[in-house]
């Protein structure tokens, strides 16, 4: 049997604001437990909730960012459970008026195709705070510092196909978040995290199959593999002739296993309704369009920008515009070198792979965007070779000045003077006459040879172009 | 002193007839006195009453007294006050010590009263009757045996008693009116959102009000003045001028057109009561009102309404009493669920457990929109049936309950028997209407309540209308003789 | 409408609320009855009505993104049955 895949995110953005989402605690990541946690985080008896701005402004930002209609009036409700890093008892979210309707976004497919990822809702809730299970004298601690920060929570449609699909919508909410600097996308500290709703059918099949919950994967990389490995759990049980259960699981990398969380003693009902210490929230035009106004140029415009204005492919333009600050980097380089083909190949290539070896963000690059296009400028004007250029970007990487000053200071200089160049072949030639001869009978491969001998005896400075046309002037005789 | 007006005693204080130090100590006097045979005090705080009162004399001496300097009062012990023990009038919090202060507590500190202790309620604000408080039963000023009213009896058994010139209190289906009713003083509930509720422990959220108690309009006109206004910590209060409540009280009523709601008039009200309101409105016809019959057509479903939706956000608003952070923990859990189960299921009343379970019944799949979702669009006919009426009237007048105060045990068996005493009070809650309760009558030795009920942020009309019956009739005046001897010297 | 002992069984497990079986008795008796009586909001027709879920029209005040509190958790953490290292401590919750 052929079996199809329905995947649909659902991603929590951790919005950076200054203040908790209905409190004056700080969020700020790391401090002391239960420090950042004050009467209302603490549920305290008679405490009421009021509503931070900036987080209904982060999430009209977004909506601006997936094209979906800022609703005019939503409304906050309760989803009641009883958890003990849940201090109200309650989470207050959004049920059935979020913050942001319908949306979509595209992704880059494998193959070079576009799809379009639809987004069901983006709402807003506080989120909870953390259990500590080591063991506390048999005991589990609470640490309230995280409960009340702003979430986002962006829902997408199940129109993911595989989990390089999943993986894909992902980065792109990632870094339109990112973006959109409504979220720092730190997986680490927990300011992104996915949860992932995997079903599989047979091919054809209209209805959804049994759909499991794969709760809080925090790497892309984790993301793909636990959906892989759910994927094939499924088929595996109805290739067996059983049934999948609705439940919540959990991915173990260790184990390299998707696992059922505790089963709840009782089925979930969390009994929503609005929560009367709240009043719709009413969006004007104006308080959207101050918004629009302050977006920044969003990663699928920048793309676009890219491919049309340096003539990049549809795949360069797509990772350089993966992130918000790597887009900045690539667009200045391209810019001030003016070379935007060969300003791509060095960002994606050597930069990335520095970055990458150092493990560096590109905001950490010891490599300015201006000192990256200074160099480029002197490839494009043939004072060094592409070759000699690594030296040189591995010089400014290490701190030893601009591009200028080394080639300066190191005598890197491209050679093209012929003459200082004829004389070198002049001498090559003459001290190798087998191999003269064997080109002269034919045998044009044998350049190859020539070249390497006097890009050695220049030190690497010769003009390769130069070296090619001279020396076939020359073997000629 | 326990018989004269909050501006009687503001003009003592000022002229140093007696310090506040004395007067505070003088109704401290008095609760030691009474409050055994009332249990209407949970928490008596007489040393910071004192602290503050000597605070209030250097402000009175300083010349820099308000109309309330100095004067000290009561809490229903549902308002959190910083460093002193905030029950709700349940064993959940018996251990719980506010580390803030409610708003309101706030305000009146700002207005120099010295807090005298936090008064005994219906646990969590649930009942009518003053039966359901973890610390007892409260009793009737005027007799013993029958109960004050709820959920804030304590607060209106405290100043009926005159062992506070005025308290605190708050209603959320008729908790100050009713209760103010049954012990023959004057009470206040104003428009949803005119009073911050931060620091007011919730029971029903969208229905839960602050409000004073005190023997006279004029005393309630002025507290009232003090403890409204906007607070930003608390998103459902009203971004609305607080006019000065006191100001108007002497406006003449000629013109006044009062509407007597024809359902408040049937069936199931008895008919002493009846005769008395009805003799009240006549009162108010002499003064130049002009008496029209209305109608609040939905008046019956409001019970049934409201007993869906308190419930439901009841339900969720005592979810955080959860024995983690404050409050009751159970012995030796032996997992988390034990550990919540018993913790809340020891803690908690029967009626609160009702109520709980009422509204977690009410809100679970299958059953919202029968329930929750039916009574808030009954609750909106509701409220439009007011709005109708005040197209025509001035204000609704009516009776406060059906009876005078029943006796202490006489309908714990009968939740619902208990529920339908509510009538009259419960429809403004769901409106978020002001209203308010002035004693006129006495049956058999009993105070009957007069319900105003205006439009909203209407109470300085209600208040003035409220005043000028209390300048032709003494009711408001009556004490219980048993509460009536005054200190030797006075 | 009458509720089963089952069904408020159920309920108290979704309220956390331990009850005796004296107790779930009579609750199931209250509770009947208390839905008898909002069965009677059946009598009207309320198709096509906008729900209240607030006394007045108004909407939702926003405040400033500023950060108001400072650490009080000694204060707080005094009225907590127990605490260590800073932290709440519950029954241990198994996962
Ligand atoms: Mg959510
Ligand atoms: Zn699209």
């Amino acid at each position: 049997m052929e079996w199809e895949t329905v995947i649909g995110l659902e991603i929590h953005a951790q919005l950076m604001t200054q203040s908790k989402i209905f409190s004056g605690s700080s969020i700020a990541y790391g401090a002391e437990p239960n420090t950042q946690a004050n009467v209302v985080d603490l549920a305290l008896p008679g405490v009421l909730p009021v509503l931070n701005v900036e987080a209904v402004r982060m999430a009209v930002k977004f909506g601006l960012g997936i094209n979906a209609p800022v609703s005019q009036r939503s409304v906050f409700a309760r989803k009641n459970y009883f958890y003990p890093d849940l201090p109200q008892g309650y989470q207050i979210s959004q049920f059935d008026l979020p913050i942001v309707e319908k949306g979509h976004i595209d992704i880059l497919l494998d193959d070079g195709g576009v799809k379009c990822i639809g987004i069901t809702r983006a709402h807003l809730e506080q989120d909870a705070g953390k259990s500590l299970h080591e063991d506390f004298a048999g005991m589990t601690g609470i640490d309230l510092n995280r409960a009340g920060t702003p979430l986002l929570e962006i829902v997408s449609e199940p129109d993911m196909s595989n989990a390089k699909e999943a993986v894909a919508y992902m980065k792109k909410i990632h870094a339109l978040v990112q973006y959109l600097e409504i979220c720092d996308g730190n997986l680490q500290e927990g300011s992104f995290r996915c949860d992932a709703n995997v079903s599989v059918r047979p091919k054809g099949q209209k209805e959804l199959g049994t759909r499991a919950e794969l709760k809080n994967i925090n790497s892309f990389r984790f993301v793909e593999r636990a959906i892989n490995i759910e994927v094939q759990r499924q088929i595996d049980i109805i290739e067996e002739g059983g049934t999948v259960v609705q439940e919540t699981r959990l991915f173990d990398p260790d184990k390299d296993e998707t696992r059922s969380m505790r089963s709840k003693e009782e089925a979930n009902d969390y009994r929503y309704f609005p929560d009367p210490d709240l009043l719709p929230v009413r969006i004007s035009d104006d308080f959207i369009e101050a918004i629009r106004a302050t977006l920044p140029e969003l990663p699928e415009a920048k793309k676009q920008r890219f491919i049309t204005r340096y003539g990049l492919s549809d795949y360069d333009a797509e990772v350089l515009t993966s992130h918000r600050a790597l887009s900045d980097y690539y667009d200045q380089v391209a810019r001030e070198s003016n070379q935007a083909k060969l300003a791509a190949n060095w960002v994606m290539g050597n930069l990335s792979g520095a970055l990458n070896k150092a493990n560096l963000e590109i905001k950490a690059s010891p490599i300015s965007a201006k000192q990256l296009a200074d160099m480029i400028k002197r490839i494009a004007d043939n004072t060094i070779s592409g070759k000699i250029a690594k030296d040189v970007f591995e010089a400014i990487w290490q701190g030893e000045g601009d591009a200028d000053g080394i080639i300066e200071k190191k005598g890197l200089k491209q050679i093209t003077d012929t003459g200082a160049i004829e004389g070198m072949i002049d001498e090559i030639i003459a001290n190798n006459p087998q191999q003269v001869e064997m080109f002269r009978s034919g045998k044009e491969k044998i350049l190859g040879f020539f070249v390497g001998q006097v890009m050695k005896a220049s030190r690497g400075k010769a003009n390769p172009a130069q070296v090619n046309q001279l020396l076939r002037e020359k073997l000629k005789g | 002193m326990h018989t004269k007006s909050l501006s009687e005693l503001a003009a003592d204080l000022k002229s140093g007839a007696y310090s506040s130090v004395e007067l505070t100590q003088y109704f401290l006097d008095r609760i030691n006195r009474y409050n055994t045979a009332l249990n209407a005090f949970i928490t008596v705080t007489d040393e910071s009453a004192l602290s503050r009162a000597k605070a209030a004399d250097e402000q009175i001496a300083a010349g820099s007294a308000g109309a309330l300097t100095g004067i000290p009062l009561a809490y229903k012990d549902i308002f959190c006050t910083d460093g002193v023990r905030t029950s709700a009038g349940s064993k959940m919090l018996d251990n719980f010590i506010a580390p803030y202060n409610a708003t309101v507590v706030e305000k009146l500190n700002q207005a120099g009263m010295p807090m005298l202790g936090k008064t005994n309620m219906d646990e969590f604000a649930m009942g009518s009757s003053n039966e359901n408080s973890y610390y007892g039963v409260v009793k009737n000023p005027w007799d013993l045996a029958r109960i004050p009213g709820g959920s804030s009896g304590g607060s209106a058994a405290t100043v009926a008693a005159r062992l506070s010139p005025v308290a605190t209190g708050t209603d959320t289906g008729g908790s100050i009116r009713q209760p103010a009713a049954m012990t023959g003083i004057t009470g206040i509930k104003p428009t949803y959102g005119r009073v911050s509720r931060f620091g007011m422990i919730a029971y029903a959220s969208s229905l839960d009000q602050g409000g004073v108690f005190g023997t006279s309009a004029e005393d309630c006109a002025l507290v009232l003045t003090a403890m409204s206004g906007f607070d930003e910590k608390d998103s459902t209060s009203a971004e609305h001028a607080v006019p000065d409540f006191s100001a108007s009280l002497k406006d003449s009523l000629a013109g006044l057109k009062i509407g007597l709601p024809k359902e408040y008039f049937e069936e199931g009200l008895d008919a002493q009561v009846e005769k008395s309101i009805q003799e009240a409105i006549e009162a108010y016809r002499k003064m130049g009102a002009e008496i029209i019959e209305i109608s609040l057509p939905n008046t019956p479903l409001a019970i049934p309404a409201y007993y869906v939706v308190a419930p439901a956000e009841c339900s969720s608003n005592l979810s955080r009493l959860d024995g983690v952070r404050y409050g009751y923990r159970c012995e030796n859990a032996k997992d988390l669920t034990d550990h919540y189960m018993r913790s809340r299921g020891e803690a908690f009343g029967v009626e609160v457990k009702r109520r709980i379970m009422v509204g977690t019944y009410a809100l679970s799949a299958g059953y919202y929109d029968a329930y929750y979702l039916k009574a808030q669009q009954i609750r909106r006919l509701i409220s439009e049936d007011f709005q109708k009426a005040f197209e025509t009237v001035d204000v609704i007048m009516g009776p406060v309950a059906p009876n005078t105060a029943f006796k202490i045990g006489e309908k714990s068996d009968d939740p619902v028997g208990m529920y339908l005493s509510d009538i009259y009070t419960i429809s403004v809650n769901l409106a978020g209407l002001p209203a308010m309760s002035l004693p006129v009558a006495s049956v058999n030795n009993l105070p009957v309540g007069l319900q105003i009920i205006g439009n909203y942020f209407d109470e300085a009309k209600m208040l003035n209308i409220a005043h000028q019956y209390q300048q032709v009739s003494d009711h408001h005046q009556q004490i219980p003789t048993a509460f009536d001897v005054t200190r030797g010297g006075e | 409408m009458s509720l089963t002992i089952e069904e408020v069984k159920k309920i108290a497990l979704l309220a956390r609320l331990a009850l005796n079986d004296d107790e779930v008795q009579a609750y199931s008796e209250s509770l009947s009855d208390i839905f008898d009586l909002a069965a009677q909001m059946n009598a009207v027709d309320t198709t096509g009505i906008e729900p209240m879920a607030h006394p007045q029209d108004i909407s939702q005040r926003l405040r400033e993104d500023i950060v108001t509190a400072s650490d009080e958790r000694e204060k707080f953490q005094s009225l907590a049955p127990a605490t260590e290292a800073g932290l709440y401590l519950i029954p241990r919750v198994i996962e």
